[in-house]
């Protein structure tokens, strides 16, 4: 693992636009990434983690964004200082790089095959013919099948996964020296994930090839990593073999971050309040259609939700999990009707609100409310957050001074300052906005919080804090929680019961620690299985 | 967004600003129109076609009527035109648009097709049809022009609306339990004023074109000085009295391409999307 250096930056400065908050994204980093190792670089949003690889490649989003100071030592060279000519040769050939979102950084309007060609093209003397070899032999190393069929697909033929293996194929063809992939399993489902993973780390292996990861995961830390490096706020923080950082990190924010990662083992069960069921869903289904138009031909569909039942007790928290298309947000929408169903019913106590006009609807609407997954796009940016939180309990016939006063003790209810309500919703950091987003929930006093992904856009440090905030709102106000999510490991923290969907249906149903012990379903299993580092157990600090 | 930071960020597109002074210049001779030329600009003042001199600075038309007491008063028929039809057309376009896209389906395809309709008619043949037909006045022409006008608002605010439905606080405010009319006209129409102000500052400009094409052809008000009318009137004399036409000309162009600046800065300024960081 002791290899020499491959890539050394030295003190790197990266300066930010004037008038930002700080005034460099880097502020003298200095890191190794050694041959034949994948060093992880880990930090929250912000960290300068992101800019720091594209500082590497030359891709800083200039003009105000630049390097100022420092050196990028790749070989004999300072990557800072070569020519942009030289930088080209370099790029692709030598240093190679693999994004977040596959699908926009792939050209939708060339086929793989061609992409593919292109680069090989670019950098070596092949001929076609042996370039189309060579294609066809990293398409099989990177396990895409059918490679012949692949080199003729459009992007937007194959899946993400697919995609992302793609990237790698290309990234992995003119057998580079350094690969720099920046979150490339982000954007996908975690069983997808798994797998290419794994297929990094194999590739890795037979080629011998450092590999700079960026990723604000540290399951996945824990799944790959040789050594970690840990920035905050641009600054290096931490870094160390994998085994250090993981297991006994000794800076306190190295600390704070490995203490946030929700574990993968349950809580122990809450004691069961009620047996009493206050949301009941039968045989709900909903397909949703596009196409079948006067002139668009065949209507094509897609079963979101089939015949889905569900129980929700007083006080209960049930997750709801599963992977992107499973359903599990068209759940949530159907339940606060922000959709209709097909068919089917939700009893809401015994009233069967899928049925009922709006008009009926709106004295039941605020039993039933709903936290959302965008911190940012959940606001109305227009309005002042006092009002915001106000404006639902004023609907449904408050006075104005009273929800006013009411939104004031909101506040103070979800960890802010009632000060807050007199700015805007930019004003505030992701975590802050989900919390008034919760207040505004709780505004209606619901007996039912649907929270679809609450904590999915949040850094691992604020998501543990919603999550904790959460889970004192539920005990204080007695609350039953629908708790949508694709994080097991958030599931485990806060869920007494799990129902894991797989295309629109329950496969499996039970108490978390049971089914988290013993998955029945083989899709229960392979999503539990797919959990990144769900063999390591981060530490306890006593302090 | 305050009026200070507004203009701050209006201001650093200088054709903006050069388009706004001289729109204010058009709206101050429209304001002096009376206070210089008091009495009808129709009045035959001199003799025919006098070139442009001290005493009539841009001249006289065929019937010794002064130019330039004609551009005066035309700014006013220009921009109570520009105005008044792009104000009854975004209104109009707002109001379908936003049905449209709000509730989608078959009101949306129903009103789409309605929007389509009026589209595959020429906008200005239309125009000439409808004035025709309602004998020609300040009202027909201001009718006329926005309902040739209205289907281009009504797509674009479709669009927004569409776009802002499906966004979480629109979720959540359903959920919340607001009525439609609440959440239409609270939470989604100021979330979508940008785009509705640009495309009425450059419908303005439409109009004002269009008002002047009518009175060009004669179907202008025949009570009411225009821009349009004074063109249409020099056009035979163009080879022997250039002045006639070329100034009422000449202050259609440089309206038009002021108000098209100012409709262009706005959208700079209002956009989100195109600042600078």
């Amino acid at each position: 693992m002791s290899g020499e250096a491959l890539l050394s930056i030295r003190d790197l400065h990266v300066c930010l636009p004037a008038h930002g908050d700080r005034g460099f994204a880097v502020e003298g980093l200095t890191v190794e990434v050694r041959r034949d190792e994948i060093l992880c670089l880990v930090g929250e949003s912000g960290s300068g983690k992101t800019l720091t690889g594209r500082a590497v490649m030359g891709l800083l989003p200039g003009p105000h964004v630049r390097a100022v100071a420092g050196e990028v030592q790749f070989g004999d060279e300072d990557l800072l200082q070569v020519s942009q000519q030289r930088l080209r040769e370099i790029r692709g050939n030598e240093i190679s790089m693999v994004f977040q979102e596959p699908m926009t950084a792939l050209n939708p309007l060339m086929t793989i095959g061609a992409q593919i060609d292109e680069l090989v093209e670019v950098h070596t003397e092949l001929s076609a013919a042996l370039r189309a070899k060579r294609a066809i032999e990293i398409l099989n190393d990177v396990h895409l099948p059918d490679a012949e069929r692949m080199l003729g697909a459009y992007p937007h033929e194959l899946s993400g996964g697919q995609r992302q293996r793609a990237m790698i194929a290309m990234a992995l063809i003119l057998e580079p020296k350094l690969i720099i992939a920046d979150e490339p399993t982000t954007a996908l489902d975690v069983t997808t994930q798994a797998q290419i993973l794994w297929l990094i780390k194999e590739l890795q292996g037979t080629h011998h090839t450092g590999v700079l990861y960026i990723t604000h995961d540290f399951g996945v830390v824990a799944e790959i990593a040789h050594r970690v490096a840990v920035m905050q706020m641009g600054k290096l923080v931490e870094v160390g073999t994998a085994e250090q950082i993981l297991n006994a990190p000794t800076h306190p924010y190295t600390r704070a971050l490995v203490a946030a990662v929700p574990s993968l083992a349950p809580r122990a069960r809450r004691p069961i309040q009620s047996t009493q069921c206050v949301l009941e869903i039968r045989d709900l289904n909903k397909t949703f259609g596009s196409g079948g138009g006067l002139f668009s031909g065949k209507a094509r569909t897609v079963h979101a939700v089939n015949n889905l039942s569900l129980r929700l007790c007083r006080g209960e928290t049930l997750g709801v999990v599963g992977e992107s298309g499973s359903g599990k947000s068209t759940v949530a929408r159907l339940i606060s009707r922000i959709i209709n169903a097909d068919s089917g019913s939700i009893m809401l106590g015994d009233v069967d609100i899928s049925t009922l006009s709006r008009r009926e609807l709106r004295p039941h609407r605020k039993r039933i409310q709903m936290v959302f997954q965008d911190p940012y796009g959940s606001l109305n940016p227009r309005y002042k957050v006092g009002r915001l939180i106000a404006e639902g309990m004023i609907v449904h016939g408050a006075t104005s001074a009273a929800a006013y006063a009411r939104a004031d003790e909101l506040l103070e209810l979800v960890g802010l300052d009632a000060s807050v309500a007199r700015r805007f919703p930019h004003e505030f950091s992701g975590g802050q906005r989900q919390r008034i987003g919760v207040a505004r929930a709780l505004a209606l006093d619901p007996d039912i919080l649907v929270a679809d992904e609450p904590v999915s856009a949040l850094d691992v440090s604020v998501q543990a804090q919603v999550l904790d905030l959460l889970a004192t709102i539920r005990e204080r106000l007695n609350l039953s929680m629908l708790f949508i999510t694709h994080d097991l490991r958030v599931a485990a923290q806060i869920c007494d019961n799990i129902a894991v969907m797989h295309r629109g249906e329950v496969v499996e149903f039970g108490e978390t620690a049971t089914l988290f012990a013993n998955p029945v379903h083989a899709y229960t299993q392979s999503l539990l299985a797919a959990v990144p580092g769900r063999d390591w157990v981060a530490p306890v600090f006593s302090d | 967004m305050n009026v200070y930071e507004f203009w701050h960020r209006y201001r650093r597109n200088r054709s903006a600003v050069i388009g706004l002074a001289i729109l204010v210049c058009v709206l101050l001779m429209a304001i002096v129109a009376q206070i210089i030329f008091p009495g009808s600009p129709f009045a035959l003042v001199g003799k025919p076609m006098t070139p442009p001199s001290l005493q009539f600075l841009l001249g006289t038309d065929t019937l010794g009527r002064d130019v330039l007491a004609g551009i005066l008063h035309g700014s006013r028929t220009s921009l109570v035109i520009g105005l008044i039809a792009t104000l009854v057309s975004v209104s109009v376009g707002t109001v379908v648009g936003g049905l449209a896209g709000y509730y989608g389906g078959r009101i949306d395809d129903a009103l789409m097709r309605l929007t389509e309709f009026f589209q595959t008619i020429p906008n200005f043949l239309f125009a000439i049809v409808l004035v025709a037909i309602m004998t020609p006045s300040i009202e027909s022409i201001v009718i006329a022009i926005a309902v040739v006008t209205w289907p281009a608002v009504a797509r674009l605010v479709r669009g927004e609306f569409m776009a802002l439905r499906n966004r979480e606080f629109i979720q959540a405010c359903t959920c919340i339990g607001m009525s439609d009319l609440r959440i239409l006209v609270l939470h989604i129409l100021p979330n979508c004023l940008a785009p509705i102000i640009v495309i009425g500052s450059l419908m303005v400009a439409t109009a004002i074109l269009v008002e002047s094409g009518l009175s060009f052809l004669g179907l202008g008000d025949p009570n009411v000085m225009s821009w349009g009318y004074l063109v249409g009137a020099g056009r035979t004399v163009l080879r022997t009295a250039w002045w006639v036409c070329t100034f009422p000309g000449i202050a259609i162009l440089l309206t038009v391409l002021g108000i098209n600046l100012v409709g262009e800065g706005l959208n700079d300024a209002l956009n989100p999307r195109l600042r600078e960081p």
